[in-house]
Order: structure tokens, then C-alpha cells, then sequence
């Protein structure tokens, strides 16, 4: 690994990400359709909570999880898809042709996907604790900051490596991006604790980062539901996020490498319109 | 009217093939049963939280049902809208199908046939899994089959229309067309008494939830298929005082404004895209 290679992997990843930090902020209209729409969701659910008079943490924990659906979304649309998105749009083969690790468009793609959806999400959050009176518990910062960063590298990994497999997929990568939303939002417990699931589906939804995290989360923002409601103590949470972490990434670069050789070996890899 | 029932009956083929042939029969009909049955038990096991595992309420038969026939208002202006987009963005074949000697409203409206009739299946398995698996309070007994079948019919009429309007829009934008659908579905979602009576609305909210049609659709439907949990909701679904008949009268008026409003809206937006190029413009988005 010389030093020009590392530089230039480098610039690699800042150039997949200024799209996304930069560009993607161009045009106000991500307010209204990024942050809003989001909102109604959030709302209706919230709404419904409201109606059978459940205890307030919940419409919290629905704000939360509308929020976290940003990062979801963005994984199956803007991580997984991406690469399929660029076959497509015939960019793909330049981007094999670059002098670089493939590996550093996938990291390029989520550096500036995690902060333009940070960004978007922060707002829904914002707007959504605003618009419905809530109260979080901040008595934790650092572990909260540590539980999001550690659930965000393990969710990016794992887009990471879907990205890589939806090379495999022609008409497929829609549907299959379609059917792991409203599924996803079930078996993570986006809008309930997923303690609620059972413990085993609990535990097979957990191999999805977003489930444990979103559960660590709510139980920092609000302690006094923990006992109630979690589903595996924050640091046991942790734990197994960080495992995650190690594990995406490598199944990541591994799954790359495969599909790239399958690719070449079918002729398959940039053929569009499938 | 025979060439437009050629051409609807080959865009509704055309869109079976786009919906369909992508994976085997199976898979197909798997992923069109999962999305919906998975979108519903997100409430019900909301709802379960609450009630410590009861399901016997009325509102809960009420928000299973709202829920269920949501499908329709997300799937048919999805559908319509998305005919512009991707056969314009994705297929880049608008500009043939424009230009070819047929009825351009019939080739849309036959692409959404496909899916009113893919989503027909996901609400009818939604119903009958409510039904036989967490006690949803369908009686087919007392089914009220003509106000059932006339909502049905014209709901789905007024929101065909309504995805005409902003599947014009769509000929103007880019990468916004899913966003507006979106954000106009989200709005029924919230405000017509979809999944919560809309009394629970703060004041303003509930207001503007008259003039939407959806809200009257939804009651109208309810009273139709669950009418004995209509009457246990009594006051709290904020339209005891509207009767069936004036339900449905304000259902076929608001269908009627709509349809020119629709009609205005797309007609703007297709000579707008003619004169701005836009007919057969890609963005790739």
C-alpha cells in the first residue's frame, strides 16, 4: 500500500461523497419531501397512541423510530441499490475502470449518505419532539453518541454489502428494496418495542443493526421504560452492534470481490436493462 | 370504443408483464402478500403493546379495516403517477406511446387496472387474515353490500382521478413525482380517518378532514363491511351525523370536482411538457 494509493482512495471516497454532503443540499425541496413526509407517518402513528391513551414514552418512541426510517430508507435506496442505480445509468463500468478499491465508492457512498441522512433525520426528530411536546432524557450524552455511531457503521457495512449483492439483481433490485421496508419497520420495532415481537424473533431481527440500536436508544432517551420494555440491556446491545460492525464490513469487501468476478466472468456486470 | 378497449386491455397486459415477470408466479405473489400483511401488523402489534395482547375493541377493527383499504389510496395514485415516470425515465418508451395513435387516458387507466387488481388481492388476504387469525369484527352476515360495493366503486374512481392530476404533474418533474404522491397519500393517511377517527385531530385538522373525499370513502366503506363497529365508535368517528345517502352524495360531488379539476391539471401540465420538451426527457432519476 504506497502512500499515492492511499491518497488517491482517499479523494475516491471524498469524490463519492460530496454528492451527497454537498449536491443532495442543493435544492430546499429535500425539506419538505426528506423531512415532512416523514412527519405524517410519524403523525398518524403517533395519533393512534394518542387514541387508546398509551403512556407518552410511546409517541417518543414513535418519533424516534420515524426518524430512524430515514436511515433504513437510505440504506435500501441510496446504499444498496446505488450500485444497481449506476449499472443502469452507465456509470458503473467507470467507475470499475478508475484506478481504485472499489471499496472506497462503497465508503465514499455511505460517509455522505450517513451525513445527508443525518441531517434529515436530526430534522424530523427535531420538528416531531417540537410538534408533540416531548421530553428526552439527556442524562447520558456520551453513551448515546456511542450507541448511534456504532449502530451507524454496522448498518452502512451492511449496505455496504447489499450493495455489492444487488450487482446480482436486474428488475429484482426494486422489488426487493420495496420489500424490506414495511417488513423491516415490523421486525425492527420501529414504531413499538420490539420486545414485544418475542424474544426469538427479537433476536433473529437483530442481526439487522437498527434493532438493537433503535431499543438502546429509547432505553437512554427514556430510563424509567427500560425494565418494561427492553429487550437486552444497552451494553449488551452494544456488544453485539460492534460485533456487527467487524462482520459487514468484511462480508462487504468479501461479497465485492465475488460478485465483481462473477460479473466478469458472466459479462454480466454492466449490462443494463435487465 | 373498440380501439379503446384494445388499448386498455393490452396496458393492463403491458403492466401485468411489469409487475409480474420479474421473479416465478410464486415469489410474485409471496412479495405482493408480505409488504401489505407486514404494513398491517406494524399497528397491530402497536396495538397490542397498549392492550397487553386484547384485540376484541372496535378500534381495533377499525384501524385493521382503515389500514386495509389504505392500500388502495397508496397503490392506485402510486400506479397512475408512476406510468409517466417510468415509462418515461425507466423504459424511455413515453415518447412512443405518446405519439401512437391511441386514447393516452385509456393506456393509463389500463396500467392502473393491473394494479387496483394486485392490490384488490392484498386488501382481500389482509381482511380474511384480520378475520381468521386476530378477530377482526367482520360479520359477512351483516354486510351492507350496496353501500359496500357503490363506495368501493366510486372511491376508487375519485382516486383514479386524482392520480390523473399528479401524474401530469409528473410530467414537469424530475425526481419529484414519488415524493408529491407520497406526500398527498400521507396527508389521506393522516387526516382521513384512515387508521384513527378523525375527532382525535386537533380542531384545524379535523376540518380540513371534511373536505378531503378519502374521508368520506373510508366511512362509507366501514359502514358497508363492519357496520356494527361503526355504530360501537358511535360519536367518536366525527361523521354520525352525515347518513349514508348524504355520505355517499358527498362522495359522487367531491368525485365530480375532482374529475375537472384533474382533467384541467393534467391537460395544463401535458401542454406545458410539449411546449418545454419534457415529453421525452430523461433525468435518470
Amino acid at each position: 500500500m504506497t502512500e499515492t494509493w492511499l491518497l488517491r482512495n482517499l479523494r475516491a471516497v471524498r469524490g463519492r461523497a460530496y454528492p451527497r454532503i454537498v449536491g443532495a443540499n442543493r435544492e430546499p425541496s429535500w425539506v419538505f419531501f426528506d423531512v415532512v413526509l416523514p412527519l405524517l407517518t410519524v403523525a398518524a402513528y403517533a395519533y393512534i397512541y394518542k387514541f387508546m391513551n398509551a403512556p407518552k414514552e410511546f409517541v417518543g418512541f414513535v418519533i424516534l423510530g420515524g426518524a430512524m426510517t430515514a436511515f433504513w430508507l437510505n440504506i435500501l435506496w441510496s446504499m444498496a441499490s446505488q450500485l444497481y442505480w449506476e449499472k443502469e445509468t452507465g456509470n458503473l463500468s467507470l467507475f470499475l475502470l478508475a484506478p481504485i478499491s472499489r471499496m472506497s465508492i462503497l465508503a465514499g457512498m455511505a460517509v455522505g449518505g450517513l451525513f445527508f441522512t443525518t441531517l434529515r433525520a436530526a430534522s424530523t426528530m427535531i420538528i416531531g419532539i417540537v410538534a408533540f411536546g416531548i421530553a428526552l432524557n439527556l442524562s447520558e450524552p456520551l453513551m448515546l453518541i456511542l450507541v448511534f455511531v456504532v449502530t451507524m457503521i454496522a448498518l452502512y457495512g451492511m449496505g455496504m454489502m447489499f450493495a455489492s449483492l444487488y450487482l446480482m439483481f436486474g428488475r429484482e433490485a426494486y422489488h426487493v428494496s420495496n420489500l424490506m421496508t414495511e417488513p423491516i419497520y415490523l421486525a425492527s420495532g420501529f414504531y413499538f418495542p420490539v420486545k414485544a415481537l418475542g424474544f426469538w424473533a427479537a433476536a433473529g431481527a437483530s442481526v439487522i443493526p437498527i434493532t438493537l440500536g433503535l431499543d438502546a436508544l429509547r432505553q437512554l432517551f427514556y430510563p424509567s421504560t427500560g425494565e418494561l420494555y427492553q429487550f437486552l440491556p444497552v451494553t449488551v446491545e452494544l456488544a453485539i452492534l460492534s460485533v456487527l460492525c467487524i462482520v459487514f464490513i468484511v462480508l462487504s469487501k468479501l461479497s465485492l470481490d465475488y460478485m465483481e468476478k462473477l460479473g466478469k466472468s458472466t459479462g454480466r456486470l454492466t449490462l443494463r436493462w435487465q | 370504443m373498440r380501439d379503446d378497449l384494445r388499448t386498455f386491455k393490452n396496458a393492463a397486459w403491458l403492466g401485468w408483464q411489469m409487475e409480474a415477470n420479474w421473479t416465478d408466479p410464486f415469489l410474485f405473489a409471496t412479495y405482493s402478500v408480505v409488504k401489505p400483511i407486514a404494513g398491517t401488523l406494524i399497528l397491530v402489534f402497536m396495538y397490542l403493546v397498549i392492550t397487553h395482547g386484547e384485540t376484541g375493541g372496535a378500534f381495533f377493527s377499525f384501524m385493521y379495516v382503515g389500514n386495509a383499504m389504505y392500500m388502495y389510496v397508496a397503490e392506485v395514485l402510486f400506479g397512475v403517477t408512476w406510468v409517466i415516470h417510468d415509462d418515461r425515465e425507466h423504459y424511455m418508451t413515453l415518447k412512443q406511446v405518446y405519439i401512437a395513435p391511441i386514447n393516452f387516458y385509456t393506456y393509463i387507466f389500463g396500467r392502473a387496472a393491473i394494479k387496483i387488481a394486485i392490490t384488490t388481492v392484498g386488501v382481500l388476504l389482509t381482511l380474511v387474515f384480520g378475520v381468521l387469525v386476530l378477530g377482526v369484527s367482520i360479520d359477512v352476515g351483516a354486510i351492507n353490500w350496496p353501500l359496500l360495493i357503490a363506495a368501493l366503486a366510486l372511491g376508487l374512481a375519485c382516486l383514479c382521478i386524482m392520480g390523473l392530476a399528479l401524474g401530469g404533474i409528473s410530467f414537469l418533474t424530475a425526481k419529484h413525482g414519488q415524493g408529491i404522491n407520497e406526500g398527498v397519500a400521507g396527508v389521506f393517511y393522516v387526516l382521513s380517518g384512515v387508521i384513527f377517527p378523525i375527532t382525535i385531530l386537533p380542531g384545524w385538522a379535523s376540518t380540513v378532514s371534511k373536505f378531503l373525499p378519502v374521508t368520506y370513502w373510508m366511512e362509507g366503506v366501514r359502514r358497508g363491511l363492519e357496520p356494527g363497529v361503526v355504530a360501537d365508535m358511535g360519536p367518536a368517528t366525527g361523521l354520525t351525523g352525515f347518513s349514508d345517502l348524504i355520505l355517499m352524495a358527498v362522495l359522487v360531488a367531491s368525485s365530480i370536482i375532482f374529475l375537472f379539476v384533474s382533467l384541467a391539471i393534467f391537460k395544463a401540465a401535458d401542454r406545458a411538457a410539449r411546449r418545454k420538451g419534457k415529453i421525452d426527457w430523461t433525468t435518470t432519476y
